[in-house]
């Protein structure tokens, strides 16, 4: 490669907790800063170098009119676009807020809601412009970024699989929460990524990396609700960092239809 | 007792506590010694340097995607059955590194795998699980091309096997014929009595650990004793069996496999509307897979630093329930779960045998307990039969 490649990071609605991911790795930090132009990352530095970039990593979701401007004009400035976290790659935690009255949101939580501006949705990265990879996690995990950055760099594709949670549990000789505890784990519907964390420390799956391929969220949790879960702590469940991913967005709607007509969702058999 | 080796083929008679003595004086032949423990809610195999780490008075209650440990009061060693582990997590990692590359001045440097791990011997193995030890030996060994790693740790495997003397609700052994008497390819088998163990030796080694126990011949009524404990375990389950729904509050129901022609019905029933009926409640989520003592696919990837210059090999179990798994060039062959679940089953059950020559399942029941939705492959072979209760 001749000149480095310029790599830009971007901050919509979030908690910088992925943008952190990338200065957490410490012992690949200084290898990053030498393979690739920092151009771009305020919370890194304060010399920004104008566009165009090679590489935009984008973090957070469009809750604003301004948002959706400036994603559209950073969608131009990059040549390649890679949303970063649930906030980017589903809406985040905020998007709660489109199952709401986001009004009523801004009148319990700010003194001057005159001053507040904002869209009445948190909406993913790519309900508005094209991305071209997307890394999930909430928040990302350090070595699936680093190892992004290592196949761009070296024009491959990156190796972040898209199977569930379950096959990393397995792997890593982790006992299933689900069935030695009977706890409802979400990790069959989610996507592998972030080590288990949580199997690990003997708690369910929260779904942090977003849907799976083909995830089957029905058959979860008709089994969960059949054991026992009730439909209000099924709903949380799925309703969470990637609630608004449309799979789990659909599952979490269908429980709460059937828990509004009174029916227990059965399992198909 | 005795200082001169035990003979093959014979059986004594040690004290419980005595199981300790042996366990020392495998590690004084060298052995790195695994054994059951408990960790996580469940029995699963590690390191076992003592016998207080061994999972004495539990037992465990299995059923499709259900497992709890019971205590029991009489504190027998042995009573559990399987747990989410096999001998296939040590002897055929979950992730294993195959190769080492690094690129000094554009030449491309080779670097040799670490070395054979030291030799492992394993306490608690079950009938079921020598069966599935040796079908994995038919894929890795006894082919063309050798896999070298998984050949040093089976070659010095130690394996110090227990009769059953109880099932789980999901075992089908007796179905399968790999179950629950152990008969070959041990270098111990245990059998637990009220207040001792019957060991039977079955290799050279096996006389040379034993022979450091203080031990005492069996009396002739001793060994049928313990001969009749898994004959009798065995017929119990063939009396339970064929499977009667029960009512839940007298336990799941028992397990067994109508074997009969299995090849042709699974063969001749590639577009049975079972396989979308299991679709809709697969999740695709892998664990039998990874849980099966027999499965044995992986994927090998090559993994890089950041400036491309150092290249680890890199091999992990993979599944067939994944896209990846059939990936081409003109993409995933294998798109829908219907095809994944019938890929895997008729694999096992079926295809297994032309490509092997014996069934890939050995009845041990894992793939029922550890899936999340309890998916249970002796109810959609009945399915598929029709004689679903
Ligand atoms: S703990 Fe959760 S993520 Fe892990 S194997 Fe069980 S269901 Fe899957
Ligand atoms: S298919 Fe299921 S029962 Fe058969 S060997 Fe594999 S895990 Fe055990
Ligand atoms: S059969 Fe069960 S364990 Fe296997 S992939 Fe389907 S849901 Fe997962």
């Amino acid at each position: 490669m001749a000149a480095k490649p310029k790599l830009a990071v971007f901050k919509f609605a979030s908690c910088d907790g992925c943008q952190l991911s990338l200065l957490d790795a410490e012992d690949e930090l200084l290898a990053v800063a030498d393979a690739v132009e920092i151009a771009y990352f305020l919370e890194a530095r304060t010399r920004t170098l104008e566009g165009p970039y090679d590489v935009g990593l984008v973090e957070g979701s469009i809750t604003t009119a301004h948002d959706a401007e400036r994603i559209r004009r950073i969608r131009d400035q990059c040549q390649f676009l890679v949303t970063i976290g649930a906030c980017a790659t589903s809406g985040g935690i905020q998007s709660l807020r489109n199952w709401a009255d986001v009004n009523e949101f801004i009148s319990q939580v700010y003194a001057h809601p005159e001053y507040i501006k904002t869209l009445a949705t948190s909406t993913p990265v790519a309900d508005h412009v094209i991305v071209d990879f997307e890394l999930r996690g909430c928040p990302i995990n350090k070595h699936q970024l680093v190892e992004l950055v290592a196949a761009l760099l070296q024009g491959r594709k990156p190796r972040v699989p898209r199977y569930s949670v379950c096959i990393d549990c397995k792997r890593k000789h982790v006992v299933c929460v689900a069935v030695a505890q009977g706890v409802a784990c979400l990790g069959p519907v989610t996507q592998a990524g972030c080590g288990v964390i949580c199997p690990a420390y003997h708690r369910e799956c929260f779904g942090c990396f977003g849907p799976k391929e083909q995830p089957n969220l029905a058959s979860l949790l008709g089994h969960y609700a059949n054991r026992g879960a009730d439909a209000v702590q099924l709903v949380r469940l799925t309703r969470n960092f990637n609630g608004y991913a449309p799979e789990f967005r659909e599952a979490s709607d269908d429980l709460e239809t059937a828990a509004a007509l009174g029916n227990t969702p059965d399992a198909p058999s | 007792m005795s200082a001169t080796n035990l003979p093959v083929g014979s059986f004594v008679r040690i004290a419980k506590p005595e199981l300790q003595t042996l366990i020392d004086q495998l590690r004084a032949m060298g052995y790195r010694t695994i054994g059951p423990r408990l960790s996580q809610g469940a029995v699963i195999y590690d390191d076992v340097d003592s016998v207080e780490q061994l999972p004495r008075g539990w037992v465990d209650q299995q059923d499709g995607g259900f497992y709890r440990l019971q205590p029991q009061e009489d504190g027998a060693y042995f009573d559990y059955v399987v747990g989410p582990h096999s001998l296939k997590n040590f002897l055929f990692p979950p992730r294993e590194t195959l190769l080492q590359l690094s690129r000094e001045q554009d030449q491309w440097r080779l670097h040799a795998p670490a070395p054979p791990d030291p030799p492992l011997a394993v306490l608690g193995a079950r009938a079921c699980d020598l069966r599935a030890l040796w079908v994995q030996d038919l894929v890795f060994v006894e082919v063309e091309f050798v896999d070298p790693a998984y050949q040093a740790r089976r070659s010095n495997l130690f394996v110090a096997a227990v009769n059953c003397r109880r099932a789980a609700a999901t075992c089908f052994c007796h179905s399968m014929k790999t179950g629950p008497a152990v008969v070959s390819g041990f270098d111990l088998a245990l059998t637990e009595q009220d207040d001792h163990f019957v060991i039977e030796t079955g290799s050279e080694r096996g006389g040379e650990a034993v022979a450091a126990c203080p031990w005492t011949p069996c009396t002739i009524s001793e060994i049928e004793a313990a001969r009749r404990a898994p004959r009798e375990l065995e017929r119990a389950m063939h009396q339970r069996a064929p499977r009667e729904r029960q009512d839940l509050h007298k336990g799941p129901p028992l397990r067994s496999l109508d074997v009969t022609d299995l090849r042709e019905l699974l063969l001749n029933n590639l577009e049975h509307p079972r396989w979308e009926s299991v679709a809709q409640r697969c999740l695709a989520c892998a664990n039998c897979t990874m849980v099966c003592p027999t499965c044995f696919c992986s994927t090998v990837d090559e993994v890089t630093d950041l400036t491309g210059d150092q290249v680890r090999r890199e091999r992990s179990w993979a599944s067939c329930f994944t896209a990846e798994h059939s990936y081409m060039n003109s993409g995933t062959v294998r798109k829908s779960v219907r095809s994944r679940y019938r890929q895997w089953l008729t694999h096992k059950l079926a295809t297994w045998i032309d490509q092997f020559g014996v069934s890939g399942c050995v009845g041990c029941g894992r793939c029922i307990t550890w899936c999340p939705v309890g998916i249970d492959l002796t109810e959609e072979i009945a399915a598929l039969r029709g004689t679903m209760p």
